[in-house]
């Protein structure tokens, strides 16, 4: 935090993380204050009369009634310029490698540091000229921010005018203005109201005139601006099977994972992270391991996009609050990871954003009610936890940016049931504004079908949505292909409970070779081992084959089966396996491969035919 | 545990006592988290810790309990600073109580420093991924559930189930990766921190007796808050444990094996505090900040840049019930890298250790098995196991209503597969050391008893390789 703090007031209470003060009844809600004598950073988050009550980001420890408390004047606010991506931060946005230099292998409480890093020289290009009228979300200039991304410097939404100076294409710091203007009035166009709190887009001359630099704060809380919502028609490309093919998520859309541990949330989220299709990936550890965000801090930079062949890494922040950090910062973490994502939409990019795990989220959310002595609603929870989830979750979506480029947030939310148990309130809640639910399932994790996603229990709303997307991609069959499969799953689903009575051979062999057909559906396409070089990412072009080759087999098989051939002869047939093995033995780039398998197919197909005709 | 200093500050007003609680009025300035002296007409001094301060009032947690404290007659004493302990190499092949201080007669160790027990959360980036294997010597660990120099892998059990035999054989079989052995000099660089919370005597003796068996005594520290200590008391034993374990671990270099038994005890010790506190209780009547509070101790693992230490952890806890979605079981699994999971059956089948494979889980095992860590076919071979047993409990579900007869012979083979899988594989001696190609055989010899086209989790070069192996020892 930049600006100059006053003190406030003095702390009269502590409990763990919440602390009350009495002080100044100038102190707004949900503004920043500091407390203590080392500054421990946090936020008001009640007032009564000259009582503030202060949510800690940091551990209170020694903590004592008397202590100053300082205010900042400004709300929790994340710094949004070039620089954040392939950056790591803790939930209140600082760089967990500033906090490494200044403290160590262990966090150090009290730190002081700005989220970006101000002595780097960015390649600024502009694209605007003097004399120009800009408006909230005017493109001003380029920076190269990663090979990958190109940063696009942004008037803050709340601010617009006439621009009078634009600096020449150079080098600049974050700090230094590369533009001046003054305003017009009125001074808000669009949907934006006029800001509470003071935006820092640069500061203000004498003359009204209005330097504005690369980087701008904006508070949190407060979902940025857009000109109109659109709906949700793109499929985001996940190269995850199950997902694409079987419960797409669209651009813009919400999803949730939920399932107990060991289920294979976090590898599914990584796989996302790591293979969709979007511009921007950030990915929140909300309370988890954090040997997890090693594993991705350190696996990221090796792997590849597989579209452009550059770093994984160049494309993606991480936010982490591990479930040891102090819990007040993982409760801001999604929220400084909402922002993230909503400034990166604003410049016209796809943003995907993963959040893990927000029951996490959620319980913080309770720990903090339950220490303010709030009544409680389900299970503890304070009773907003469903606004306060539906407003996380709308700020996902599709739009038209202030400046008219189409850009979106996909928002992904992990949950973590108790005992993996969904009717507990964080995964009821959630299932109510989210439209793309992946239910995880304990069984089939422990059958080592990853992803583990139950095709019976989960759904995609978003299936009508996208299907025109599947059109011109030039897959007419999607539609038709998805419910076919699905379709032979549920009926393998039924005969299951018959066969757990009677067992497999009793079935007549037109049922049987449902099964034999879901078999490999199953172990042929729904599971995809994510540490398989070939296998963890499938293109949808390979996705569209495999199911097509599949459920050809299917088709083929039931007229040689009508005509009186026993199931153990088709299931005895080398292609079999070959299906099964495809995932694997096809790669991305040889799809052709599989015109092959399916010439393999037809030949032996044709000759059982010829043996039972 | 704590140098009497001065500089604190002494009050008299003790104005209510409940249960473990004292709330003292008339103070100054008293930090949250600070250490109190409770002081009662004897003299006598009883440990305890700020647990909330408001203006001129402070809630006390006391350690010892609260018996016998009057209003009138006690003082507290606080000393102006979070709780520490001492830390030394020398604390190795010694005792000490739930709070850190020695119990086996000796002097007090030589403190190299204090460190505050609470510890400091790792910074992310400051963390090394662990990749590098422990040979536990025992297959269903080794060959299924994989544990990883730095991680933190529970054992979930229930009451008689021999939980304790198990980790004692793990924590004695424990041998470190090549690399690791060359790096330091084999032994010298190994060391347990062992941290009891209401487990009873015997337990405490049986590891005693174990660790010195296997002539370790003088690596192990031990912690011990038994079953009669007072039950405040185990909320800081494993925080003490874990502070010297981070000691050893990251400042001299050690390989520290860290086994916290038993966490349920710790959680209800904690759930009692609580409620005395009248806090909103969540599920059970566990605090809402559970997890927080589990995580602070299981967190507190790993391997850190710039030390060539690592901290293993072996939490145990005993599942209520056997239920695995009691909170404590529940929440342990959403922190811990995995979970190795005690079934009863097993047990009462005769076999040993009665690891349940299925629900067992080691999170780390992806990176620290195949080429250049265990053997190339690892991860497909267990993989295939897996999958493969999952069907075996299909398979014995619909033989137990059609009849065994009745079933495919295909069916058969998986029944015969999944015997020798539990009794084979799973199941050896209390003393049996296996090492990994013995496990990963093993287990290819049971698959050998499935059909071919049933394993399509492994490559048709690794069928080639190891299906149909000779049985062991060859001759």
């Amino acid at each position: 935090m930049s600006k100059t703090s006053v003190q406030v007031g003095r702390v009269i209470w502590v409990n763990g993380p919440v602390v009350r003060a009495r002080g100044s009844q100038r102190v707004g809600m949900l503004e920043v204050v500091e407390v203590g004598d080392e500054h421990l950073v946090g936020e008001v988050i009640g007032l009564e009369l000259d009582i503030i009550t202060i949510q800690v980001y940091e551990e209170t420890s020694g903590l004592h009634p008397g202590a100053p408390v300082y205010g900042i004047g400004m709300p929790l606010s994340v710094e949004l310029g070039p620089g954040l991506l392939q950056s790591i931060f803790d939930g209140v946005q600082r760089p967990l490698p500033v906090l490494k230099q200044r403290s160590g292998a262990f966090i150090g409480r009290g730190i002081k540091t700005t989220p970006l890093y101000r002595k780097q020289k960015w390649a600024f290009t502009p694209r605007v000229e003097a004399g120009d009228v800009v408006q909230g979300g005017t493109i001003l200039g380029v920076v190269p921010e990663t090979l990958l991304i190109e940063h696009r410097i942004m008037v803050p939404p709340d601010v617009s005018g006439r621009l009078t100076w634009v600096a020449p294409e150079g080098e600049y710091t974050i700090e230094e203005p590369i533009a001046r203007l003054t305003p017009l009035n009125p001074p808000y166009e669009g949907g934006s109201p006029p800001s509470t709190s003071p935006m820092e887009g640069g500061q203000r001359g004498v003359s009204g005139e209005r330097a504005l630099t690369m980087f701008h704060r904006w508070p949190v809380r407060r979902p940025r601006p857009y000109r109109r919502r659109l709906p949700p028609s793109e499929l985001l490309v996940t190269g995850q099977r199950v997902l694409d093919a079987f419960f797409p998520l669209a651009k813009g859309g919400a999803a949730a994972i939920p399932g107990g541990f060991g289920a294979g949330k976090t590898i599914a989220q990584h796989q996302i992270a790591k293979w969709s299709d979007a511009d921007v990936v950030i990915f929140v550890g909300c309370g988890e391991r954090g040997n997890e965000m090693t594993e991705v801090l350190q696996e990221f930079p090796d792997l590849t996009d597989p579209r452009s062949g550059h770093p994984l890494m160049e494309r993606t922040i991480l936010i982490a609050n591990t479930s040891n950090m102090p819990v007040a910062a993982r409760e801001a973490s999604i929220y400084t990871g909402i922002t993230l994502a909503e400034y990166y939409r604003d410049m016209g990019y796809h943003v995907a954003l993963m959040a893990d795990s927000t029951s996490r989220w959620a319980e913080a959310l309770r720990e903090i009610s339950g220490r303010l002595e709030e009544m409680p609603a389900e299970e503890g929870y304070p009773a907003y936890l469903a606004a306060r989830l539906a407003e996380f979750y709308e700020r996902a979506g599709y739009v038209t940016t202030l400046n008219g480029a189409p850009g979106s947030v996909s928002v992904i939310g992990a949950v973590s049931p108790p005992g993996g148990d969904f009717s507990e309130p964080v995964t009821q809640h959630t299932s109510r504004f989210i439209r793309c639910f992946w239910a995880l399932d304990k069984a089939l994790a422990s059958a080592r079908h990853f992803p583990a996603i139950n095709w019976l229990e989960s759904y995609s709303e978003y299936v009508g949505e996208v299907s025109d997307w599947w059109r011109e991609q030039g897959h007419e069959d999607w539609h038709a292909l998805r419910e076919q499969a699905l379709e032979i799953l549920q009926r393998e689903n039924r005969l299951q409970q018959v066969v757990k009575l009677v067992g497999p051979d009793a079935l007549p062999d037109d049922q049987r070779l449902i099964l034999e057909t879901a078999r490999l559906l199953r172990e042929g396409f729904l599971q995809q081992n994510a540490l398989d070089e070939v296998d963890s990412y499938a293109t949808i072009e390979k996705q569209m084959r495999m199911l097509q080759i599949i459920l050809h087999f299917h088709e083929r098989s039931v007229r040689i089966i009508a005509k009186g051939c026993p199931i153990i002869v088709i299931h005895d047939l080398p292609i079999v396996n070959t299906l099964v093995r495809m995932k694997t033995t096809v790669p991305n780039e040889q799809v052709e491969q599989i015109d092959e398998i399916w010439k393999a197919l037809d030949e032996q197909m044709d000759q059982v035919k010829k043996d039972y005709m | 545990m704590e140098i009497a200093e001065y500089g604190g500050q002494e009050v008299a007003g003790v104005a209510r006592v409940e249960g473990p609680i004292v709330v003292v009025t008339g103070l100054g300035n008293v930090g949250y988290d600070e250490v109190a002296e409770v002081v009662d007409s004897q003299g006598r001094i009883r440990r305890g810790r700020v647990l909330e301060v408001g203006e001129g009032v402070a809630v006390v947690e006391v350690f010892a309990g609260t018996i016998g404290l009057s209003i009138e007659d006690t003082h507290v004493r606080f000393l102006g600073r979070s709780m520490r302990l001492p830390v030394s190499t020398e604390m190795l092949g010694r005792v000490f109580d739930g709070l850190g201080v020695p119990i086996d007669g000796g002097p007090e160790p030589l403190a190299e420093r204090w460190a505050d027990v609470n510890g400091q959360p790792i910074n992310p980036t400051a963390r090394v991924y662990p990749r590098d294997y422990i040979q536990t010597g025992i297959s269903a660990l080794d060959g299924m559930n994989t544990l990883v120099l730095g991680q933190k892998l529970p054992l979930f059990s229930g009451s008689g189930l021999p939980h304790d035999q198990l980790a004692a054989q793990i924590v004695r079989q424990a041998t470190l990766p090549l690399s690791e052995r060359e790096g330091g000099g084999g032994g010298g660089r190994f060391a347990i921190v062992f941290a009891a919370m209401g487990v009873k005597h015997d337990v405490a003796e049986f590891f005693r007796d174990s660790f010195a068996a296997s002539g370790a005594l003088t690596r192990v520290a031990m912690f011990l808050n038994l079953a009669d200590d007072p039950p405040i008391e185990r909320l800081v034993t494993p925080r003490a444990a874990l502070t010297l374990t981070e000691f050893l671990a990251f400042e001299r270099g050690l390989h520290v094996l860290v086994v916290l038994t038993d966490m349920t005890n710790y959680c209800e010790a904690l759930r009692q505090i609580s409620n005395i506190r009248g806090e909103v209780p969540s599920r059970k009547g566990y605090p809402g900040y559970l997890y927080s509070d589990l995580a602070s101790i299981y967190e507190r693992t790993g391997r850190i840049e710039g030390s060539n230490g690592s901290i293993t952890q072996l939490p145990i806890l005993t599942m209520p019930n056997d239920d695995i979605t009691h909170p404590v079981p529940d929440l342990t699994g959403y922190i811990t890298e995995g979970q190795i999971v005690l079934s009863r059956e097993l047990f009462q089948r005769g076999i040993y250790p009665p690891i349940a494979v299925l629900p067992s889980l080691s999170r780390l095992m992806k990176d620290g098995i195949g080429e250049g860590h265990t053997r190339a076919d690892h991860a497909h071979l267990s993989a295939q196991l897996y999958a493969s047993y999952a069907h075996v409990h299909d398979v014995r579900a619909l033989a137990s209503v059609i009849g065994e007869e009745e079933l495919t012979s295909v069916d058969q083979r998986y029944l015969k597969s999944g015997q020798a899988f539990e009794r084979e594989f799973v199941g050896q001696g209390t003393t049996e050391n296996r090492t990994v190609e013995e496990t990963l055989d093993t287990g290819w010899r049971v698959l050998s008893i499935l059909p071919r086209e049933e394993l399509t989790r492994v490559s048709e070069e690794e069928i080639a390789q190891y299906y149909n192996l000779p049985p062991r020892g060859g001759d």
